[in-house]
């Protein structure tokens, strides 16, 4: 795949700028904002969202629906488009803007059929030799009785096992609220970026408070005791790469972010697409591999 | 004025109490038909009621003696420990929270995996441990289940998962959460050399569990009446606003919805594996 990005003087001269403010904001600086005030960003209700990613980012996006099985999921959408010229597929939760699309987009917690689609989408993708970008922004897989019916568990797990086998590069951007294995079911990858705002957790801080301390009302503490923060996922080798959003967060310049993470996916894109397909499938393998922490004792 | 009075303290023969002190005797109480029934009698049983046939949960362990041909069998990875990668703290330090859970199983983690032979096929086996931190899926299990896959992969094996969990473990965060996408890579390289993975979902399986290795099998298989699902019974009523209807996430219901493939009942459990097993790798030769 050619790099179309260095075509592109601007989106280069945009990625230097980043690059430069970006070591300055987020290597040396400690973090100054507390876990709270990121979930707080991350579910801003102005917060850009997949569709308006797809608008500033890519070309020519065509949505494709349905999972040929079920039902159409409007909390997932996938297409195809156009990425610097280049074909691609996209998929990402999708939430919404008025109270009306809110609810059609069920708050973009996905069912099976959603999973499903991406999944089917994703096929079309590796059978053409096209590269998947996905978004993540989900409060969490839906949790109601159709769904469970329909077997949200198995439609998460079908992903999580067929994404680790995609022969072509999937781009994987947590945008807004990474929430537990609704969010992973779109989330495997070879590069795994998240915005600086944006947060990936195994639980919402209101579920485990409400386990852990018997009282939902100690989020708070659970969201700073959980290590969400796109640092912290850094820091334990969960992810690839921070994206700086503009000043006040993702939504006070929407316009700006688009052209930050557009320069961060061409990136991401050209590490991804620089390895043959059999040893990019190997390398996510050992990406996720290596992931955890334990001590071992001798026998 | 009462002429004789109550002592202080709770009384022992109190109904409502814990009765966990009785089960310890001679007779237990079925928690399936309140019947009470000879401990030897359920025992002898699989520990599945003889009047009712609930099926009582069972340790980790007990699921490889029950499995493995003579009960035959040798731990692998046992020395694997979760170091509090988060210091996570709530009402209770995670660091001890896991001393407390050691003592109290006699284990180091929710899982145990052992490595043996099921009708004389070369099978590693691992089997969570639900009285460990809720059996949950954290950084350990995580590496156990992985390897385990792995050693599959290396020595030919069979791999068959015995699930008892209620999900991801939220004391090591997006850690627990990975473990998710880890384990179900190395299931897709076991799938894609043509490896057996039996799932055998038991009472209670749910959250980040069902949602990865659980439900990969080549052949998913519930215990009756076990409890399966993605989302807690309490989330999804909250959500709903609304009383979930009976059998909701039972065995039968998911057997019914088409997510499983068999219900097996204990005592049948060692030969349904042994036959797909058989069908998946016996005689040595397959075609292709």
């Amino acid at each position: 795949m050619n790099k179309d990005e260095h075509e592109n003087t601007e989106s280069e001269e945009i990625h230097r700028r980043l690059r430069e403010s970006d070591r300055a904001n987020l290597t040396t600086d400690p973090p100054t904002m507390g876990a709270w005030e990121r979930v707080k960003l991350a579910r801003h209700p102005d917060r850009p969202y997949t569709l308006d990613y797809v608008d500033m980012i890519f070309e020519g996006f065509e949505e494709i629906h349905g999972d040929r099985r079920f039902a159409d999921d409007p909390a997932v959408v996938t297409g195809l488009a156009k990425f610097h010229g280049q074909p691609c597929v996209v998929a990402g939760h999708q939430k919404g803007r008025t109270t009306k699309e809110r609810q059609q987009r069920n708050f973009g917690m996905a069912k099976p059929e959603g999973y499903r689609k991406a999944l089917r989408v994703m096929k079309i993708a590796e059978k053409f030799s096209r590269p998947v970008f996905t978004f993540i922004d989900t409060t969490g897989a839906y949790p109601g009785i159709d769904a469970e019916e329909r077997g949200q568990a198995e439609a998460i797990a079908y992903n999580l096992r067929e994404m680790a086998k995609l022969r072509v590069p999937v781009i994987v951007t947590v945008t807004g609220e990474g929430g537990s294995g609704g969010a992973l079911a779109l989330g495997v990858g070879d590069q795994i970026l998240m915005l600086e705002n944006s947060i990936y957790s195994v639980i919402s801080p209101e579920g485990c408070a409400s386990i852990l301390w018997r009282d939902a009302t100690h989020a708070q503490q659970a969201a700073e005791a959980l290590k969400l923060t796109a640092q912290d996922l850094l820091q334990f080798g969960l992810i690839d790469t921070i994206v700086p959003e503009p000043e006040g967060g993702a939504h006070s310049d929407p316009r700006e972010m688009g052209d930050v993470l557009g320069a961060y996916l061409s990136d991401a894109l050209a590490a991804a697409a620089a390895l043959g397909d059999k040893e990019r499938v190997e390398r996510r393998y050992e990406k996720f591999r290596v992931m955890g922490e334990f001590e071992e004792l001798s026998e | 004025m009462s002429w004789f009075k109550r002592k202080e303290g709770p009384n022992p023969l109190d109904d409502s109490g814990e009765r966990t002190v009785r089960t310890e005797g001679l007779f237990v109480k079925c928690p399936g038909c309140d019947q009470t029934l000879f401990r030897r009698e359920i025992e002898d049983n699989l520990n599945v009621c003889p009047k009712c046939g609930h099926h009582q949960r069972l340790r980790g362990r007990e699921r490889l003696d029950m499995t493995f041909d003579d009960g035959a069998w040798i731990e692998l990875d046992r020395g694997l420990i979760s170091n509090d990668p988060l210091g996570f703290a709530d009402t209770k330090s995670y660091r001890d929270r896991l001393k407390d859970m050691r003592i109290r199983t006699g284990m180091l983690d929710a899982i145990v995996t052992g490595e043996g032979r099921v009708g004389g096929l070369p099978t590693v086996i691992c089997s969570m441990e639900l009285s460990f931190v809720g059996g949950s899926l954290g950084s350990v299990v995580g590496e156990k289940i992985t390897r385990a896959i792995e050693r599959c992969l290396r020595t030919h094996s069979s791999f068959i998962i015995f699930s008892a969990s209620g999900g991801a473990r939220m004391q090591e965060g997006a850690l627990s959460l990975m473990q998710m996408a880890k384990i179900s890579a190395a299931l897709a390289r076991l799938d894609e050399a043509r490896l057996p993975f039996i799932s055998v979902l038991t009472d209670p399986t749910t959250g980040g569990v069902t949602a990865s290795f659980a439900m990969l099998g080549d052949f998913n298989i519930a215990e009756p009446q076990a409890q399966i699902g993605f989302a807690g019974p309490r989330v999804i009523e909250q959500t709903i606003r609304q009383k979930l209807p009976e059998g909701f996430q039972r065995s039968e219901f998911l057997l019914e919805h088409g997510m499983l493939d068999a219900v097996v009942e204990r005592k049948q459990l060692r030969d349904f594996i042994i036959h797909s097993l058989e069908f998946m790798v016996g005689n040595g030769k397959k075609s292709g």
